[in-house]
């Protein structure tokens, strides 16, 4: 069974048709590339598939059951994390409380276990410290761990988020422009980051990204968007040489 | 771990007996141990607040409200029971003032909870005016409550040894609800709401919560104060109150529990002290000088007096 499946979803915003009829299937433990011009429609997928812009017609599938009608928290708790384009971190709170309120579904306790400090809250509480650490150590963040996430530079900001998502231990994971901003050393470091937590973590991976080098080199497959169709969909070597895409990216060549 | 908690503990224990010294023997005259209880009311009131808007991010112009609903509701039973109940009657006066002022907070909370910020602040301070208006008319649902003429008899049983303790009492709640997970919750969705829900968290149930816990505290706040203060009338808890706290709150600093006492405390103080030392025709000057205080304030730290440690260090600002 496919672990997720668009089937022919579609998203409107008044008269403007954002994504039409795109159907799109990940295999567990693929990473596949969502890439597109400006504008296509990459980050609508994103929003659909995690219930902030719900699809207008068609309908998303986490493991063959339905996501229609599920608030984005339930989406989540069910199994999708993402990372946003423009990072949405928790900038006033700790590095280490960006990433523990990510487990808050997972906490362990209940209102009256906080309020009255049980034994309970204080087992639960060591629990949650502990594996957020080890997500951090993991993230190379440790030594950042009590300092505001808004104070940090860009990158670790990137990395910070991809850590936040990984604690509300997804199966699948959406990371919307991880590269963006980067130079070409830490996009290396992001690929070898990706691939590990890929496999370390069991994931399967949807990443939006638009610099091409990373893209080729660490998916499997890639899905070619253009004003809200998929154009193509393949191998990078495949997407490479397709018509199609050139056209999308370059422009239709002049015939005489 | 231990040893700190004793520490704290004892603290506490001696700042009640030191006050409570002082009181008996006099050395804090009736006039000013009136002005330390109202301190001490007004501080739970504020750590209400300071859950729903310094922590959650929930602009709420109605707090009065609140407190005024709490006032109203024990004042009312108390004077049913005509006193006669005691201690347990007390307790069960404060109980139903607080769980009043909670259940009308879900109630409302339910449908205006999904506003924004500005849009939030406006529907509160509606609610503000209702609330008001019914307790103006209060006298045709029971002419115990007084109506506008405001309402007697309700029988002074909070005592320094009740208000100092539940003071202590609600902001350790208010303290421990913040370090849990439930708290971290809250401060995630002051911070980007829409990235909370992303990451799991059911920001309506949360909203909902703190909504509820700050409304009940301001509850509990009113009840305490209908039975310390003998006269109770709606314009005790007019929507312009509301402001008075929440100016505790943003002076104190958004997200500084610490500072939210710390300024409550302070505030009703300052207030008296003006009237201590200002000549009674120029009584009115208060006004002005609270406000110059405010507008000093903001220029010179707009954080607020203790908000902004997260400067400092990191863990702080979520503690504190």
């Amino acid at each position: 069974m496919p672990l997720l499946e668009c089937r022919n979803v579609s998203r409107y915003f008044g008269g403007l048709r954002a994504v039409g009829g795109l159907s799109l299937t990940l295999e567990p433990g693929e990473l596949v590339g969502l890439i597109g011009p400006n504008g296509a429609g990459k980050t609508t997928v994103f929003n659909m598939i995690t219930g902030i812009f719900p699809p207008t017609e068609g309908e998303v599938l986490l493991e063959g059951r339905s996501l229609a009608g599920l608030a984005p928290y339930r989406v989540t708790q069910s199994g999708i994390a993402r990372t946003f384009q423009n990072i949405r971190l928790y900038k006033e709170m700790s590095v280490l409380d960006n990433v523990r309120t990510a487990m808050h579904a997972d906490r362990g306790y209940g209102l009256f276990d906080a309020l009255l400090r049980t034994r309970r809250f204080g087992a639960a509480e060591r629990r949650l410290t502990e594996q957020a650490d080890a997500l951090l150590e993991r993230m190379k963040l440790s030594a950042r761990r009590d300092e505001m996430a808004g104070s940090l530079p860009y990158g670790e900001q990137r990395r910070l988020e991809i850590a936040r998502a990984l604690a509300t231990a997804p199966k699948l994971l959406l990371l919307d422009e991880p590269a963006a901003g980067m130079n070409p050393s830490e996009v290396g470091d992001l690929l070898e980051l990706v691939r590990g937590i890929q496999r370390d973590f069991g994931l399967t991976i949807l990443l939006i990204e638009h610099q091409m080098s990373l893209v080729m080199n660490l998916c499997q497959r890639l899905v070619v968007l253009d004003f809200g169709e998929a154009i193509a969909q393949g191998t990078p070597a495949e997407i490479q040489s397709n018509a199609r895409v050139l056209e999308a990216y370059l422009g239709k060549v002049a015939t005489a | 771990m231990r040893s700190r908690f004793f520490v704290v503990t004892g603290a506490i224990v001696g700042l009640y007996l030191i006050l409570e010294m002082l009181r008996r023997t006099g050395i804090i005259s009736l006039y000013w141990a009136q002005i330390m209880d109202l301190s001490l009311i007004i501080t739970i009131s504020a750590v209400g607040l300071s859950l729903i808007y310094g922590f959650t991010g929930q602009f709420s112009l109605g707090h009065a409200a609140f407190y005024g609903i709490g006032a109203y509701t024990a004042g009312f039973v108390s004077k049913s029971l005509g006193g006669g109940a005691g201690v347990a009657g007390f307790a069960l006066a404060l109980l139903a003032g607080a769980a009043a002022a909670g259940l009308v907070a879900f109630l409302i909370g339910l449908p205006i909870l999904r506003l924004r910020s500005d849009y939030l602040g406006i529907a509160t301070l509606g609610f503000g005016v209702i609330i008001r208006v019914l307790l103006d008319n209060s006298h045709k649902l029971s002419p115990a409550l007084g109506g506008a003429k405001g309402m007697l008899g309700v029988p002074q049983l909070a005592s320094f040894v009740w208000i100092f303790w539940l003071a202590v009492g609600a902001i350790l709640l208010a303290r421990n609800l913040i370090a849990s997970s439930f708290g971290r919750a809250c401060i995630s969705i002051r911070e980007d709401e829409v990235a909370a829900d992303l990451m799991g968290v059911n920001t309506t149930a949360l909203k909902t919560l703190a909504f509820v816990i700050g409304g009940a505290l301001a509850g509990l706040a009113g009840a305490l104060y209908a039975h310390r203060y003998p006269f109770l009338h709606p314009s005790t808890f007019d929507y312009l109150k509301s402001l008075d706290v929440l100016l505790v709150v943003v002076l104190g600093g958004l997200g500084s529990l610490t500072g939210t006492v710390v300024t409550a405390v302070g505030w009703v103080f300052l207030l008296e002290w003006l009237r201590a030392i200002l000549p009674a025709e120029y009584l009115d000057l208060r006004g002005v000088v609270y406000a110059l205080v405010l507008i000093v304030l903001m220029i010179a730290r707009p954080q607020g007096l203790l908000g902004g440690q997260s400067a400092k260090g990191g863990k702080r600002r979520a503690v504190a």
